[in-house]
């Protein structure tokens, strides 16, 4: 367990310094009061409309977003290593494998899950200060649940990252997969889902389903569900409204999602050769 | 003297390749063991078969008393440092912070982390980011990673590229402070000049294989390699490959007044005796075989694919 927290602690001091946490913050803190601000620019307005377009405007940020961040953080976490020769040695010290990738997990888990919570968080302050008429209860629980569906989905990603960090050999490959990873779940899953609800004349009564075979649409799913004004962006969750699909339910199959990559990534550091 | 590594015909195969086959080896307590060979020859195996990196794929592998790939390697890997060949730490941390780092894995006092900067003489610059240390402060801020819990076994591997000649001077004399404690110590080098000074026994691999171990005086006894006695002074005129009856002593003019000889062990005495007898010589020089001449000759017998780079 000590070791786990050495590990964190150095992989978050490395975040620190190398500006991630800053970065990651800033970023998304911009990126959330300019969609405040200018979100209804579309139909001629200035400054703040509602707070359901503002947050289903977050959301659709954070899925493009998110996901990008998380594996561009975590995608060297262990071939990185592998390539600076401090694997080999880090292997020789009295720290089994599966707290040497745990501990590293904790650590850009919180790097990634603090400066989302920052970065929202500033967001909603500043929107609660400078807007008008805004619930500030329903404007405390948008922001809350976005946050912590947006580190759950971070958290998801970074797994992937480091599924793929195991599993090869050249950083520079890592970082191609990664690409590809973000490209297929967060762009070509829902082409293909499109198209196949298109085609699908009948009987489409499963589709909805095939939702849950992928985090970013779970995490829309939390995010947009809920609002009457986001059906019109959204189109596809739209498809998905019934019981099951609560955040109640959805946010533990987010995390859900994270153990996969996460467990399989294990199992293949434990078994790959020095 | 206790055994703390013990090889019993170790083979270790990667496909179809074998790094290592049927290696017999047993180092004390408190030796000095240098292993040697070209790339490829096994050395780096053979040590991360030592660390439990690797498992045998035959024969039985004891360090300090236990598998080192099995429940035991919690317990040794307390007790042994390790220094990479190619090792380029944390950059964006200090030297200290490095060191901090894998103190607190190996679950060593704080307290060590500046006494050892100071020992590999960091000391000034603990301070300062990894990134603008030299090679040499690198490497020996990986030494003092690997002395971090005064362990009972170190493997260096190429520990001193990149040391200017003071520094590799202090590195042996660190070699030398452990090594009376009782640390026993294997390091790999190419700079053989460098290691002979300091080492208990030699290990010679090729292409896998043991080729020779033993003392210097084993080795140059095993080898039987000649001796080279240089002797100088107004040596004009003498025709000296005539001087000696037996043809294996081989006599090589190098200019008007010096010549080398070439002498097997036992004429040695003999070639001196006459040496000394003769009128024009002035002063004598006796260079007995090198590590670098052993290795040469043990390694000599090897195929050309196992003597290059075979990887």
């Amino acid at each position: 367990m000590n070791a786990i927290l050495t590990l964190a602690g150095k992989e978050f001091r490395d975040g620190m310094r190398n500006r991630w946490v800053l970065a990651i913050t800033l970023v998304l803190a911009l990126l959330a009061v300019g969609i405040a601000w200018f979100g209804a620019a579309a139909s001629g307005g200035l400054g703040f409309t509602s707070l359901a377009t503002t947050l289903v405007s977050l959301a659709t940020l954070a899925v493009f977003l998110i996901p990008l961040i998380a594996l561009l953080l975590a995608y060297d976490a262990v071939v990185g290593e592998q390539e600076s020769g401090t694997l080999l040695l880090l292997l020789t010290y009295p720290v089994s494998r599966t707290a040497l990738l745990l501990g590293k997990f904790l650590g850009h888990g919180l790097i990634l899950g603090s400066a989302t919570a920052l970065g929202f968080g500033i967001a909603g302050v500043v929107i609660a200060l400078g807007a008008e008429g805004v619930a500030l209860g329903e404007l405390a629980a948008g922001m809350g649940l976005l946050i912590v569906s947006s580190v759950l989905l971070g958290w998801v990603f970074i797994a992937f990252a480091y599924l793929i960090s195991v599993w090869v050999s050249e950083k520079a490959r890592a970082a191609g997969l990664a690409l590809v990873v973000w490209f297929l779940f967060v762009l070509v899953f829902d082409l293909g889902l499109l198209a196949l609800l298109v085609s699908v004349k009948q009987g489409g009564d499963w589709l909805p389903w095939l939702l849950l075979l992928n985090p970013t649409e779970l995490f829309r799913l939390i995010n947009l569900a809920g609002f009457e004004a986001a059906r019109s962006y959204t189109g596809l969750t739209s498809i998905a409204v019934g019981g099951a699909f609560r955040p109640a339910v959805l946010l533990p199959l987010l995390a859900a999602w994270c153990l996969v990559p996460l467990g399989l990534a294990l199992l293949r550091f434990r078994h790959r050769s020095a | 003297m206790t055994a703390v590594i013990e090889f019993h015909g170790v083979t270790r195969r990667d496909g179809d390749v074998v790094r290592l086959d049927a290696l017999d080896l047993t180092v004390c307590e408190g030796e000095v063991l240098a292993l040697l060979g070209h790339n490829g020859a096994g050395k780096t195996t053979t040590m991360k078969l030592i660390l439990g990196l690797l498992s045998p794929s035959e024969g039985s592998i004891s360090v300090l008393g236990g598998a080192p790939d099995g429940a035991h390697a919690e317990t040794l890997r307390r007790r042994l440092g390790y220094l990479p060949e190619n090792v380029s730490f944390y950059e964006p941390l200090s030297g200290r912070e490095v060191l901090e780092f894998f103190a607190r894995l190996k679950r060593v006092d704080r307290r060590q982390v500046d006494e050892l900067l100071e020992q590999v003489g960091l000391g000034a610059a603990a301070k300062r980011r990894v990134k603008t240390y030299s090679k040499g402060m690198r490497q020996r801020l990986g030494l003092a990673q690997a002395l971090l819990g005064e362990p009972r076994l170190l493997l260096l591997d190429e520990p001193t590229t990149g040391l200017d000649p003071a520094a590799t001077r202090d590195f042996y004399d660190t070699v030398r402070r452990l090594r009376e404690r009782g640390c026993t110590v294997l390091l790999s080098s190419h700079v053989l000049p460098g290691v002979e000074p300091y080492i208990d026994r030699a290990l010679i691999l090729g292409g896998g294989r043991r080729l020779a171990l033993g003392s210097l005086e084993t080795l140059r006894a095993e080898a039987a390699l000649p001796t080279t006695i240089r002797a100088r002074g107004r040596l004009e005129g003498a025709d000296w490959q005539r001087l000696w009856s037996e043809s294996r002593i081989q006599a090589r003019p190098l200019n008007g007044h010096e010549v080398a000889l070439s002498v097997p062990a036992d004429a040695k005495l003999a070639v001196l005796r006459h040496l000394t007898a003769h009128p024009g010589v002035e002063d004598v020089e006796l260079l007995p075989p090198t590590l670098e001449h052993l290795y040469t000759h043990f390694s000599a017998g090897l195929a050309p694919h196992e003597r290059g780079d075979a990887q």
